[in-house]
């Protein structure tokens, strides 16, 4: 359901205490009383010193501040220093074949920033030359190609918002709930708005002999990383991309070029882009073979399992941002679905017992997270806050008891359960499982 | 309504225009980059596909010779006999784990294909020094991880004709299409389940796996 504005205006007046689903506008005409314990989500909250006086101006107030260009790039606030991306030590062997995780807890809206964009290197990240990079197109094509970047940026260029999600995102939590935060538990999906060139348009450009089916996509990074995609899906919506929410990309996702395959798990993303080969036949390399592949509990494996299915999560409460004290809160959230767009969100406050919907805040983008919120008085009864999403095709995102029934608990990715927080009377918040 | 068809109009033959420049059938319209040669191509053409062994190049490797290169270049990872050091991964062990509570999977218990463990030798190892090592040294290292999994023969040469005809333990076990969705569910809204059947079966609390997510990175070391 979308938002409404007329709709909200109406039900306004019995909010208090009301199931009723809000949209956002008529939610901020609540006024001021709301926004401290939202903005600051618990009891991290800077306390003042003397509540009762008034405001006075602060040192910034009575000072000059810096000029222009005293950071020419810029950065966040000193203050935003803990919202940054974190690992897990124990997970790997090594921080080169590992994975850093999103802080969700502390971001807003759909779009990650570039600097806190999940990362996931098989050999570390290379920083590249983009004058000596270069992209090759060959195999069953009607005319081999060699790209230099200056080359690609004179395409035909196209924006678009997609996430990309680790297939493992949730793995931690496949047996149990592993990871008490939100950060470690959902951290490795991201959005952003990437541009570049159709790889369909650059396809036309080498001629696809009628043979081929199958593309090798392949990294300049030191893994070659390589994975095989079907030829339909790089003619349907594959991005060959340069830039990141408006600036080239970084080094940790792929500079000077990586693959956007929208909706697809985040390996076939491949990063550092060098080489496209067709072919007709998949080439079961070891990324799609011993690895991204899913271990059932009958001992066979299913492979070529792309697709990230619906999921949701709450990012506010979450173990990160305990709630403050019984009264009037936001639920927050983000939705996503590799099969287009996220049709509807429902949130639950007793362990799925009773479910209700929440407001799609615009824009509502095919294979983009999207952002869900609804009002909640709390009463500061212990509860058990969980969302669920259904996308375009129907499809409901189920429990991790409904996924272990079909797949066990040994098949790593594409855990997309239900994520049930508890919040305990003291307003603090844990990741739990529900049977 | 009327207004926007007005101005749409225009703008359809513009991208119409557009369209014929972008040649849509046509390889070459854009005229940008240049054609790849044979000679450049062959420098990047390192793939190998794992059912059939297409893209092995010419060379050949022992056991033997594989053992001296392993204790050379990867024992220090996956240890002398495979076993893996610490969290690096085992490369030998698991036959018939697959449906046990911790299953184990290696080249030996799982990998559908041997030609693939050439391509991935090639290509990504060693891990420090990637893509260094010759045809010859990565067919005997091939040769020698499947030794150490009993899958071929002491004897056994490694090539890019014997590759393919290696049979995996596992290679029949994979279902290349994906059966998903798999669960189905109606998006209930009320009494959905018994409010008494609702209980924790577990819970992160108290577990201390969780790295801090305030104040500097957490090494998760014993301080």
């Amino acid at each position: 359901m979308r938002h409404n504005p007329l709709r909200s205006k109406a039900i306004l007046s019995d909010l208090a205490g009301s199931d009723a689903p809000v949209g956002r506008r008529g939610f901020l005409t609540l006024g001021a009383a709301l926004t401290g314990g939202l903005a600051l989500g618990g009891k991290t909250a800077m306390a003042d010193p003397a509540p009762e006086a008034p405001p006075a101006d602060a040192p910034w107030s009575q000072s000059i501040g810096a000029g222009v260009v005293d950071r020419p790039y810029g950065r966040p606030a000193d203050t935003e220093a803990s919202v940054i991306r974190r690992n897990v030590p124990w997970l790997t062997a090594s921080a080169e074949s590992s994975v850093s995780f999103s802080p969700l807890q502390d971001l807003h809206g759909i779009i990650t920033p570039n600097g806190l964009f999940f990362e996931r290197h098989h050999a570390g990240r290379p920083d590249i030359d983009p004058a000596q990079h270069k992209l090759m197109i060959h195999g069953l094509v009607e005319r081999p190609l060699l790209l230099t970047m200056k080359d690609i940026l004179r395409f035909p260029s196209i924006s678009r918002i997609h996430f990309i999600e680790c297939p493992a995102n949730g793995g931690m939590n496949w047996r149990a709930a592993q990871m008490n935060s939100l950060q470690f538990s959902h951290g490795m999906v991201s959005c952003a708005e990437w541009t570049g060139v159709r790889l369909s348009t650059l396809l036309e450009e080498t001629g696809v002999k009628k043979d081929a089916k199958w593309a090798m996509v392949e990294g300049a990074d030191g893994a070659h990383m390589n994975r095989s995609l079907p030829l339909d899906k790089c003619l349907d919506d594959c991005l060959v991309v340069y830039a990141q929410n408006g600036e080239a990309l970084r080094p940790e996702q792929g500079y000077p070029l990586r693959l956007v395959v929208p909706g697809w798990e985040g390996n076939v993303n491949i990063k550092w882009l060098r080489r496209i080969k067709l072919g007709d036949k998949p080439w079961h390399s070891r990324e799609e073979t011993s690895k991204y592949t899913d271990l059932m509990p009958d001992g066979t494996s299913r492979g070529f399992t792309w697709l990230i299915d619906a999921k949701s999560v709450i990012t506010f409460p979450c173990p990160e941002k305990p709630l403050d004290g019984p009264g009037l809160y936001e639920i927050r959230g983000l939705a996503w679905t590799g099969n287009g767009k996220v049709r509807r969100v429902d949130v639950s406050m007793d362990g799925g017992v009773n479910w209700q919907t929440a407001w799609l805040h615009e824009p509502v983008l095919s294979k983009a997270l999207t952002k869900f919120t609804l009002p909640w008085r709390w009463d500061g009864r212990p509860a058990l806050v969980a969302s669920r999403v259904i996308d375009e095709t129907g499809y409901v995102q189920p429990t991790i008891a409904e996924l272990r029934k079909q797949r066990g608990s040994n098949s790593v990715y594409h855990n997309n359960s239900i994520q049930t927080w508890q919040v305990k009377s003291d307003g603090s918040v844990f990741n739990v499982q529900l049977a | 309504m009327y207004s926007s068809r007005k101005i749409c109009l225009p703008i359809t033959v513009i991208l119409l225009a557009a369209g014929s420049l972008a040649g849509a059938a046509e390889p070459g319209s854009f005229g940008y980059g240049r054609v790849a040669t044979p000679a450049q191509i062959a420098g990047w053409d390192i793939d190998v596909r794992g059912e059939d062994g297409a893209g092995l190049p010419p060379g050949k490797g022992t056991v033997d010779r594989g053992a001296d290169v392993y204790a050379e270049q990867c024992a220090a990872c996956h240890g002398t006999f495979g076993e893996g050091e610490g969290r690096f991964p085992k490369l030998v062990g698991g036959v018939g784990s697959l449906r046990d509570e911790r299953p184990e999977p290696t080249v030996g218990s799982y990998w559908p294909f041997a030609p693939t463990l050439w391509d991935y030798i090639n290509r990504a190892m060693p891990m420090a020094a990637p893509h260094t090592l010759s045809a010859d040294d990565v067919y005997a290292l091939t040769a020698y991880i499947l030794s150490l999994n009993d899958l071929v023969p002491h004897e056994f040469v490694a090539d890019r004709n014997s590759l393919p005809k290696v049979k995996m333990r596992n290679r029949d076990n994979f279902i290349w299409s994906d059966p998903r969705p798999d669960t189905v569910a109606a998006p209930c809204m009320n009494a959905c389940v018994n409010a008494a059947d609702v209980r924790i079966s577990s819970t992160a609390e108290g577990r201390n796996l969780t790295p801090r997510t305030t104040g500097p990175l957490d090494t998760m070391q014993p301080k």
